[in-house]
């Protein structure tokens, strides 16, 4: 079967539309040959991503010897075909269907968010009779409320599917269905229901019509009234493309573009909603300063003054410099230049790391190790420390799609994961013990491939014990074409990272598998390239002294810290280190769009920054893709865009080549420094096995990986997000361990609280039972307010009554 | 996922089960969905409706989305997903164009008047159930037609509906009749 359809593609064959030859690939659709030669068809159902239901009837068109007009989404093609779309009995039979589909449209056009940007709308225009034969009184669907994200009309609906496909084949998760029969039928989750996928958002961009509509962003502009740019999602490492939406200069929605080899046509919900939190009520609005407690507005030239003196009166190694991985490429490349220019060393970008072991043997930045739209092709993928459906939720839909077509799909996570495909294997291992469970599986692949284990690694071998299970994981990868090895975000956060990545590393090479990393934030590639780490300049280029890293500058605190765009009770591994070091600082130089209260209480000049939409910039992805964008909007009040602050504190601090006139000539230079480098780093593994940092947990151990919604300062203020994730706040144990810890009364308390104690501070919070957490553990994610008192990420915790 | 396994066992009984097991071997093992028809019939069996909280123990139990279990019990006539239908006798009178034609307003007016109730309720005694505008069953020959629990009774007039509804009321409830 899949072998004749395999020369049926390769076979060309000739039809006519409209009169005029086209070649088209035999068994395609004629609406795709159609499409492909800018000959439109007109279509609600038909969906480039989604299969075929053909069930709108609006693709009519005339086939030559067909007695009736036939669907072009549903008839594939045929040599000698003839096909035409505007004839008097195609354009009759698209004329009728549309008269149908109008019966039970309640023609709300005036009221309605789609207005203007409608399919409906637009095909009736154009085929749409000015009356009606249906006198009899229209439908009614009563809605549902589906969370806080999709507003639903469906009365509006024209039940072509698109959704509900969308749900099963994309999203992996059929929330929504065709209920109830003929006129009845209704499209909706039957039961009161919010949708839990992290595609959710994109239902509103493929629905034809209005019935489902962004709810954030509902009634408050006119879809032409809008202005639209093109923008980068900045939450995660793939670096969707975005469309950006401004109604009166302000940032009011956004939606998903198009870019085949990243994001196709989708977008996670993190970017499309996440621009709630460009209006936050703690935005800045002017540069301040802070004399004797009390804050002060000030114009530009005065604070950069005033930062500028603060850095000069100081020894450059008592500044430590903390910066974002959202930052832009120009961002982060001007700030390490200019600290540089100063002799500041100490300059980082790992806020949530604490194993820095292997830093030197880092490529030039950690990244997939192929293209995000190959990853489609595996048939064997093995992830560590990744919860990569929420992390990176268009690195999760290319490996659903290779899942979908057979591949196998193993993880080694501190706890299971809800995935939206088959997984065939998850081995939860404690995080003290992934380590064991991963060097255990290496071990094996060293047994079956019967090839020289590497010097430095016998030791570890040498202290697990070989296992079934182990050896099978091992085999399947062994086994596998085109098998990669993929390292996340929760194995950057754990005390092993760099002994968890090296055997990463070997068990790919091993195994002929890619090794690739998943995690990251917007920008964190770029904050490699860019230099924004301690021991190397940009383009991966040698530092005469390599400086601290985010933990030692904490560790150990600093006089001076400079910030951009760093919230640290929620952003650093350590929250209550962090805070400490913060406070006890002479002085904080903060350039940030927002500032919260602990922002106002720990930091002296706060520079007020743009937020995403609102600066030019570049980001590169975790595939090395260099994606530059333009501001969609002007600068909240007077916050300027970050790479201008840095330029002209820079000329503030006399560093040379300060002098760049727009973004684009910051981003030129680094590129072709980039491109001039001669030997950019590479992974190396040699000697590094030993340095491994075990952690002894003798109560329990808390498993901080970060939130879905709290990664960054845009996303923890966007409204509708932080109200569909309630969890986040709580503490998650297993029955047994609630037992074991003598918590079961607060399980049958109205308000189900416990005490949460981690390095001397106690904090009450929620109880929340999750059968998916292993034993000895706590889920008690990072980044939201309760753990911002907290500490280490994974550290030891105790819990009470 | 034991504890909520645990669940669906106590919400199915196990006639139910096993009937859904029974039809789930009937069908090659990628297309066990095919047996959600013939589960959501045993659960009417039982119940003589379906509950949402069975509707959503059938999909636990047969590894299906919740919707797509809602889907098929919303589609078919023949499924009650009111608990307000849940009668010991259902009535379907077809109202369609050939019955209608034929008389089928009179009888379902003398229904109603005989039981009290009007079409889409339940008599308070849960002995009637009168469902609402049911579609053609294709025995428009014998118009006007209904059908009482499984049985189609054809050429209606008051006297012989009158008939049927005493013996229905003597001969007690659907489940026995079925199983009999
Ligand atoms: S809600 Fe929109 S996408 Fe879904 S079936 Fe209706 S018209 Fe189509
Ligand atoms: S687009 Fe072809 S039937 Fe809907
Ligand atoms: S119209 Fe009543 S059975 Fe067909």
């Amino acid at each position: 079967m899949s072998k004749t359809n395999k020369n049926a593609e390769d076979n060309l064959v000739t039809i006519s539309i409209n009169d005029i030859e086209h070649k088209a690939k035999a068994g395609s659709m004629l609406i795709q040959v159609a499409d492909a030669a800018d000959i439109h068809i007109p279509r609600f159902c038909y969906h480039n991503k989604l299969t075929v239901a053909a069930n709108c009837r609006m693709c009519l068109v005339e086939v030559e010897k067909a007695p009736k007009p036939l669907p072009a989404c549903a008839t594939p093609v045929m040599d000698g075909m003839k096909v035409w779309t505007k004839s008097e009995k195609a354009l009759t039979a698209q004329k009728d269907t549309m008269e149908f589909l109008l019966i039970n449209h309640p023609l709300d056009c005036p009221i309605c968010d789609q207005g203007g940007e409608c399919e409906l709308q637009d095909l009736s225009m154009a085929f749409g009779g000015d009356s009606s034969s249906f006198q009899e009184i229209k439908r009614v669907v009563v809605d549902k409320d589906i969370g806080e994200l999709v507003s639903t009309e469906m009365t509006r609906c024209i039940q072509c599917t698109r959704c509900v496909r969308f749900g099963e084949e994309i999203s992996g998760m059929r929330e929504l269905g065709a209920t109830g029969r003929g006129d009845r039928m209704e499209i909706g989750t039957y039961v009161e229901k919010s949708l839990d996928s992290e595609l959710s958002g994109n239902i509103i961009d493929i629905c034809p019509v209005g019935a489902l509509t962004a709810k954030p962003s509902r009634y408050q502009s006119r879809s032409w009234e809008m202005l639209q740019s093109e923008g980068i999602g900045s939450h995660d490492s793939v670096g969707s493309n975005v469309r950006l939406h401004t109604f009166k200069n302000k940032l009011v929605r956004v939606i998903a573009g198009d870019n085949d080899s990243i994001n196709e046509c989708w977008i996670s919900d993190r970017d499309r909603f996440s621009y709630q939190g460009v209006y936050a009520k703690d935005r800045v609005k002017s540069p301040m300063i802070k004399k004797n407690g009390i804050w002060k507005e000030v114009d530009w030239s005065e604070a950069l003054e005033t930062a500028a003196t603060m850095l000069q009166e100081v020894n450059p190694d008592s500044v430590g410099v903390l910066a974002s991985p959202r930052a832009t490429v120009e961002e982060q490349y001007l700030l390490q230049k200019l600290m540089r220019g100063i002799g500041v060393n100490n300059i980082d970008h790992r806020l949530r790391q604490i194993d820095f072991h292997d830093q030197e043997n880092t490529d030039l930045f950690p990244n997939l190790g192929m293209s995000i739209a190959d990853i489609e092709n595996a048939d064997a993928v093995m992830l560590i420390g990744s919860n990569v459906r929420k992390e990176q939720p268009m690195i999760n839909h290319r490996i659903r799609k290779a899942a979908l077509n057979g591949a196998k799909v193993y993880t080694l996570n501190p706890r299971e994961l809800s995935f939206n495909y088959d997984v065939t294997e998850q081995i939860i291992a404690s995080p003290s013990e992934m380590v064991t469970q991963l060097t255990l599986i290496t071990k094996a692949s060293f047994t079956l491939s019967k090839k020289k284990i590497p010097a430095g690694l016998k030791d570890l071998f040498k202290s697990v014990r070989a296992n079934k299970s182990a050896k099978a994981f091992a085999e399947n990868l062994m086994n596998a074409k085109n098998p990669c090895v993929f390292i996340g975000s929760i194995a950057e956060q754990l005390p092993a990272y760099s002994t968890l990545r090296v055997l990463a590393h070997v068990l790919a090479t091993n195994t002929g598998a890619n090794f690739g990393f998943v995690g990251g934030a917007a920008n964190t590639s770029g904050a490699w390239i860019a230099g924004l780490v301690p021991h190397r300049k940009e383009a991966g280029q040698a530092v005469n002294e390599i400086g601290k890293n985010a933990s030692e500058m904490l560790n150990h605190p600093k006089k001076i810290y400079f910030l951009l765009d760093v919230e640290l009770e929620a952003d650093a591994d350590n929250p209550q280190q962090a805070l400490a070091a913060l406070n006890q600082a002479d002085s904080v130089i903060a350039v940030t769009p927002y500032a919260n209260k602990k922002m106002l209480s720990n930091a002296d000049v706060i520079l007020p920054s743009a937020a995403y939409s609102e600066t030019s910039g570049t980001f590169v992805n975790i595939e090395g893709t260099w994606q530059s964008f333009k501001a969609a909007s002007k600068s909240y009040e007077n916050a300027r865009p970050a790479w201008k602050i840095l330029r002209v504190l820079g000329n503030h601090l006399d560093v040379k080549g300060f002098d760049y006139v727009s973004s684009r000539d910051v981003r030129d230079e680094l590129k072709e420094l980039c491109d001039k480098a001669e030997d950019t780093p590479k992974f190396e593994t040699t000697g590094l096995f030993a340095e491994h940092d075990s952690v002894n947990v003798k109560s329990l151990q808390r498993i901080g990986e970060v939130g879905e919604y709290v990664c960054d300062s845009l996303v923890r203020r966007a409204k509708a997000l932080q109200d569909s994730q309630p969890d986040h706040q709580a503490v998650q144990l297993n029955t047994d361990e609630i037992k074991k810890l003598g918590l079961a009364k607060a399980l049958s308390a109205d308000e189900q609280k416990v005490q949460v104690k981690q390095g001397g501070v106690m904090v009450e919070m929620p109880l929340v039972v999750n059968e998916m957490i292993p034993d000895g553990c706590a889920l008690l994610m990072a980044g939201t307010k309760s753990s911002g008192l907290l500490g280490s990420a994974f550290g030891e915790i105790v819990i009470t009554l | 996922m034991a504890g909520s396994n645990k669940q669906t066992a106590t919400i199915l009984s196990k006639h139910e089960r096993d009937d859904i097991d029974m039809w789930i071997a009937r069908f090659p093992e990628d297309r066990s969905q095919s047996a959600l028809l013939a589960a959501l019939r045993a659960v009417m069996h039982e119940d003589h409706y379906i509950s949402t909280e069975k509707m959503d123990a059938v999909a636990e139990y047969m590894d299906l989305p919740k919707i797509a279990v809602y889907e098929v019990a919303s589609f078919y006539s023949m499924y009650e997903l009111d608990e307000k239908a849940a009668a010991k006798n259902s009535i379907s009178v077809c109202t369609n164009v050939s019955c209608m034609l034929n008389g089928s307003d009179e009888i379902v007016d003398h229904i109603e008047e005989r039981l009290g109730i009007k079409m889409g309720e339940s008599t308070p005694d849960g002995e009637f159930f009168f469902k609402i505008e049911e579609e053609c069953l294709a025995a428009c020959c014998g118009a006007p037609m209904m059908q009482l629990n499984h049985v189609y009774h054809e050429n209606l007039t008051k006297e012989k509906v009158d008939a049927l509804l005493e013996s229905a009321r003597k001969n007690g409830t659907l489940h026995k009749k079925e199983t009999s």
